[in-house]
């Protein structure tokens, strides 16, 4: 498995970036180049340097260490929504493919008008209320999320639960809700770890925007979205400052797509995509 | 229909009933009584949630959606204004979507498993892992910082009367389009290029070729019309994307649509703006969606029941 898991081209760049994201948010609580919260205005807007490699921004933040710092960010909020969404989503979609009937018809329907609502139609409507922040977006994010994993936990479900085996636990007597968490669960997981990682980067696409907009992550706390809506009223003085934070989402995003094609090879053969 | 006034019934009650009181969120906790009741009376809150959604539902039918609280201006008029923008931007991103999205697809299923194939998949990844508004951002940089093609922002306004006219106002939707484009194609381009290649594996593929059609006249008489159910099921759920990514894409441009007045009605706390803007948005997506699966009979000739 792990030799087949190097070979595959997609899975091992993918995973690489993936490692390089979390170990850059796990280095931002034991070490940073400087503080993300220094201020440090005689020095603002500095070129890259030896002192600071990529320059500071219009406070003399030093835009490396917002960098690292701001990688926890988007790590938290694709974790937490992706959470909400795979908890609430796949729930709702095993008690679908369990009972069918009316209550798979009501699941499905439901699924269906949350699609008329993207995440940043569904966080424009909780910011009008609770106003912008960080629990509102990814509420906003996870809640569109839910449909999308009771969808495939369906689908996935209802193949599990036609298979001869799932019949035999039947014959032995063995309840809906047991032979779910025994033989359902197990055999989908696979399928829902895939839909995770892709999930997941669309998380961090969808914080990005939100911060970049004002809606998501408010300041002091160092993001990529909102580091590039500052960046942009400094363009005409220092473009460079635009160019990092898109860079550090693009390799995020761009290392969980590709893991999550290259899991969806490895883990279940019969879903590799014809190349 | 039924689609249509469940997802109304959904906008309404985050919007107006899970608040608890409209009058405090939209005016703060500061407010004066006075101030209170005048707004509790003009927006009608102290009438039963259910008649108020029944008025918004009449108000809809008739095309009154009510009065805008901080522009006082009626919110219909103010959609319309706004719409001038918005939909030719939305129209046209979705033009040059399909435009790139079918030829990167097609091209790349005609020379599968050679160069262009994997240069246009290996661009489409990145493509697919851009946000629209850095890459629009980035057009800024190119096109407007640093060669001066374009403006870096704003609209001139469709009316020569405003200072705008036809041109000029095209141009100015011509960045903002293109950032909208390249990140929706590269997804639609995948889709293409994968669905163009089940079409060629088909048992009619081969007796086209063998009755002696070339490869051009295959693909374009046959495999094209069959490849395209499955494009078109994507574009249809594209389109939310597109809608959610024009109100980002407006605000780095500044341009005064759709996505601007539901920002500026944020922070203005005006509740009936946002609520009727997120449900003309929401009926967009519903609408859409359903004129694809109408659109599937017209294509696959099977749903004809001829093929």
């Amino acid at each position: 498995m792990m030799g087949r898991a190097l070979r595959h081209k997609s899975f091992a760049i993918g995973a690489v970036l993936v490692l390089l994201l979390v170990a850059t948010a796990l280095l931002s609580f034991v070490w940073t180049p400087y503080s993300a919260a220094e201020l440090d205005i005689p020095n603002k807007l500095a070129a890259p340097s030896a002192t600071h490699w990529l320059g500071t921004d219009s406070l003399g933040r030093d835009i490396v260490s917002l960098l690292i710092v701001g990688s926890r960010n988007s790590i938290a909020v694709g974790f937490i929504a992706v959470g909400i969404g795979i908890v609430f989503g796949a729930a709702l979609g095993l008690l679908a493919a369990a009972r069918r009937g009316w209550v798979e018809e009501l699941v499905m329907r439901l699924a269906d008008f949350t699609f008329a609502f993207p995440a940043l139609l569904s966080a424009i409507m909780l910011t009008a209320i609770y106003g912008p922040g960080l629990v509102t977006s990814i509420v906003a994010i996870g809640i569109f999320n839910v449909p999308v994993f009771a969808r495939i936990t369906r689908a996935a479900a209802n193949s599990v639960w036609a298979r001869e085996f799932v019949l035999a636990a039947r014959a032995c007597g063995k309840g809906k809700l047991r032979i779910t968490l025994e033989h359902v669960l197990p055999n989908i997981a696979s399928q829902l770890i895939v839909q995770a990682t892709i999930q997941f980067a669309i998380a961090i696409l969808a914080e990005a925007a939100l911060s970049y907009l004002g809606l998501g992550t408010q300041p002091p706390t160092p993001s990529w979205g909102r580091m590039l809506n500052e960046a942009q009223a400094l363009m005409y003085q220092r473009w460079q400052l635009a160019v990092w934070p898109g860079l550090a989402i693009v390799l995020s995003v761009l290392g969980l797509n590709l893991m999550g094609d290259g899991l969806r090879d490895l883990l279940d053969p019969r879903l590799a995509r014809r190349r | 229909m039924a689609t249509l006034l469940v997802a109304s019934a959904i906008v309404f009650a985050v919007l107006d009933i899970l608040p608890g009181n409209v009058a405090d969120v939209m005016l703060g906790e500061s407010a004066t009584p006075e101030a209170r009741q005048a707004l509790v009376d003009k927006l009608g809150l102290d009438h039963p949630p259910l008649e108020r959604y029944g008025r918004w539902l009449q108000g809809m039918a008739r095309g009154d959606l009510g009065i805008s609280v901080s522009y006082d201006t009626p919110v219909t008029q103010l959609i319309g204004e706004r719409l001038a923008v918005t939909a030719p931007l939305a129209v046209l991103a979705m033009l040059l979507t399909t435009l790139i999205a079918l030829s990167l697809g097609i091209y790349a299923a005609s020379r599968h498993n050679r160069l262009g194939d994997v240069g246009v998949m290996a661009a489409s990844q990145f493509g697919i892992a851009i946000p629209n508004f850095w890459f629009a951002i980035l057009l800024i940089l190119v096109f407007s910082v640093k060669l001066q093609w374009f403006s870096a922002g704003g609209f001139p306004g469709w009316s020569a009367d405003d200072g705008g006219g036809f041109w000029p106002a095209l141009k100015a939707l011509i960045l903002p389009a293109v950032a909208l484009a390249v990140v929706q194609a590269a997804i639609l381009a995948r889709i293409t290029r994968s669905a163009v290649l089940d079409v060629l594996r088909e048992d009619f593929v081969r007796t086209a070729r063998a009755k002696g059609l070339s490869q051009r006249a295959v693909l374009w008489q046959h495999v094209l019309r069959n490849a395209f159910v499955p494009v078109l099921t994507v574009m249809g759920l594209q389109f939310a994307n597109l809608l959610t990514g024009t109100i980002v894409v407006e605000q780095v441009f500044s341009l005064p649509g759709l996505g601007r007045l539901i920002f500026q009605a944020i922070s203005n706390r005006d509740l009936v703006v946002v609520r009727n803007v997120v449900m003309l948005l929401a009926a967009a997506v519903i609408v859409i969606n359903f004129v694809v699966d109408v659109l599937y009979a017209v294509i696959d000739p099977r749903l004809k029941g001829h093929g």
